[in-house]
Parts: structure tokens; sequence; C-alpha cells
């Protein structure tokens, strides 16, 4: 294996292993608070869930993405 | 884990597979994966119309991020994603409707089976012909010396003059598209392009990337890179209007859609990456086995009628 490739591969395995912790810690403080609310919001007021789920995956995936470019230059200035 | 909203009993660590596996996908074919994610969801044991809206919510998620990637590396026309907008939503809703009326007449499950299977094995076919006609025209070319090196940067069709003869409806208003490299086409022929994706989009779940992607570079004539990064732009708008519209049904679970979100970003930036180091007509035939698989998941489900 070439030495960027095995370089890109052991930056790339260390980010996956940081995200994984981070992202169960998530599961778990968010998504488990949160789990009763919306189940009754989807019930009694669909319009507001509906907006809610919307803003919740936008939200989540830009809070993620910031989330692992951080990692990302993190770890590969650690490397360089 | 449970989740209270759809009352189904479904393994995070499975969801999270299925949202990275997906996330692949999306970012190097510019589809949202749904004729993976639906199927696979319907095997953890969601019925078909959660599958369909709580797969439309994943997949916002899952187009923002590789939007993004895709923006900067050049690949997304703006305005034509705008126009694509429009159609998707009129055809989602015409969609989603049709899923309301078989849900109310009891045979969802079976209707939308098998209209999916015949769905994504004609995607298929029709790519497999398409992509290895276009290698082997672009071989030809090669060897001939047209092509200097026998590679090119170009995105040669086997569907070629099809496009071109679409692109001659003068039917107006005609709008241009420079950053796609199209100075003029009728702006109908997008918004009916849009449309049918959105048909597809509402009634089997997802962006419909599947349809749309393979549209857009046949049909509309956008080169591979730019249709795959303006499609996942376009999703963001459309289906974010998919999952209002289903979760207002009652067809959106959030909580299973975040937790298969949170693979699928990992998935979606190696996805994205990767499209740099492959032609378009190989990304095209690269492309095939995905319908395939989907199909072959639903057929699984209605022959043994077994759920994880």
């Amino acid at each position: 294996m070439k030495k960027g490739t095995a370089k890109t591969v052991r930056v790339f395995a260390i980010e996956l292993a940081l995200y994984t912790v981070l992202v169960v810690i998530y599961f778990f403080l968010v998504l488990h608070l949160l789990g009763q609310w919306l189940y009754e919001l989807e019930i009694h007021h669909r319009y507001t869930y509906a907006g809610i789920a919307i803003l919740l995956i936008i939200g989540q995936a830009i809070l993620l993405e910031s989330l692992t470019t951080f990692l990302m230059r993190l770890i590969r200035g650690r490397f360089d | 884990m449970f989740f209270p909203i759809s009352g189904a009993h479904i393994s995070p660590i499975y969801l999270a597979i299925v949202g990275f596996v997906i996330g692949i996908l999306g970012g190097f074919f510019g589809v949202g994966g749904s004729f993976i994610a639906g199927p696979a969801l319907r095997l953890a044991g969601l019925d078909w119309n959660f599958a369909v809206g709580t797969d439309l919510a994943h997949i916002v998620g899952k187009s923002v991020v590789a939007a993004r990637r895709h923006r900067a590396l050049g690949n997304v026309d703006l305005r034509l994603g705008s126009i694509m907008a429009l159609g998707t939503i009129g055809g989602a809703e015409v969609g989603a409707q049709a899923i309301q009326m078989l849900k109310r007449a009891g045979n969802v499950n079976l209707v939308v089976s098998i209209v999916s299977i015949v769905v994504y094995v004609s995607i298929a076919i029709f790519m497999l012909w398409e992509s290895r006609k276009t290698l082997r025209l672009e071989k030809g070319r090669a060897q001939r010396g047209l092509v200097k090196g026998g590679k090119s940067k170009k995105d040669y069709s086997a569907f070629g003059p099809v496009t071109r003869a679409i692109q001659k409806v003068k039917i107006w208003p005609m709008v241009a598209l420079p950053t796609s490299g199209i100075a003029a086409i009728s702006l109908w022929m997008i918004l009916l392009v849009a449309f049918v994706g959105g048909l597809f989009s509402g009634f089997l779940g997802g962006g419909a990337g599947y349809i749309r992607m393979p549209s857009m570079v046949y049909v509309l004539g956008i080169p591979t890179h730019l249709a795959v990064g303006t499609d996942l732009f376009e999703i963001i708008i459309s289906a974010s209007y998919g999952t209002f519209s289903h979760a207002v049904k009652g067809n959106v679970d959030i909580l299973i859609a975040l937790v298969m979100h949170t693979g699928a970003v990992i998935g979606a930036q190696i996805g994205v990456i990767a499209t740099q180091y492959f032609a378009g007509p190989k990304i095209r035939l690269a492309f095939v086995p995905l319908p395939l698989i989907g199909a072959a998941i639903v057929i699984y489900t209605i022959i043994s009628g077994h759920k994880l």
C-alpha cells in the first residue's frame, strides 16, 4: 500500500472511531430525551411535528457534517 | 431499540449501517438511495407508508451533506436545480396522494412492492445497455485516434442523438443553462422530467434520484458529474416538501431517520470524493446493480413474508 493511501486510511479509521463514540453519546442524550416528546407531538400536533422533523434532520446534518470536518482537520493536522 | 412513533423495534446499528451504505451511494451517484433504504426499512418491519415517509426525511439530511460537498467541487447547477424543484414538488404531491388512496384501499404494500420491482429492474436494464454501448463507442473513438490517449473528459452517451432531438424541441419559454453547457432548452422539458421524478419520489419514497439522475443525463443532456450534484441540491428542496407532506399524513418516524442519518454522514463524504476518480459512463455502469439489489429485497419480502 502506498504511503499516502495508508495515511488516508489511518486518518479515516481514527475519524470513524471518534465519530462513533460521539454519535453513541448523541443517541442516548438527544434521541432518548426527544423520543416521548416527538411521539406526543406526532399524535396531537401533526403540522408542528412535520416542521420540527425537517428542522431536526437538517440541523443534525449540519451539526454532524461540521463535526466530521472538524475531526478530519484535527486528525490530519496532527499527522502532517 | 423501540421507536414509539412507528411502533417498531429496530436495531440502531442496523439503521446506521443502512445509512452508511446509502450515504456512499448517494455521494457517488447523486441518488437518495431509496431503492435500498425503502426495501431495507420494509425488511426491518416498517409498513411501506412509513418506509416511504421516513426514508424521505433521512434523505433530506443526507442530501444537505452531499450537496454541500458537491457545491464545493463545482458540481451544482443552481438554476437547473431550482427549476426542477418546482416540477418535483407537484409530482411528489400526486405520488403521496396515490399512497394515501392505496392506504385507504388496504393494498399499499402489495401495489408499491410490484411497482418498485418493475421500476428498479427497468432502470437497471436501460443503464446497463446505455453505459456499455457508450464505453464501447469511446473505445472505438480512442482506437481511431479521435480521442487523444484513449481518454476524454467529455461526457459521451450512446443516447446522445435522442438527447439532442429533445433539446431541439422549441416550446416557449426556452431557458439557458450555462453551468451545464446547454444554450437553450424548453422549460417544459425540465419541468416534465422533474414532475416524473417527483411522482416516483412521492409514490416509492426517497428523492427518486434513481430515475431523475438518468433522466437529467439522457433526456436533458446534463453532464453526469453536474447531474449528480444538481440532483442532490434539488432533492433537498423536494424531499423536504415530501417529508412535510408525509409527516402530516402520519407516515414519518423522524427518530428512525435521525439514527439512519448518523451513518449516512460519513458515507456521503466517501462517495463524493470517489466521484473524482471515475468518468461519467463508468459511474453509470457502476449504478446498474443498485436498483437490482432493491428489487431483490422487495421480491424477498413478498415471497417469504419475512421481516428482520
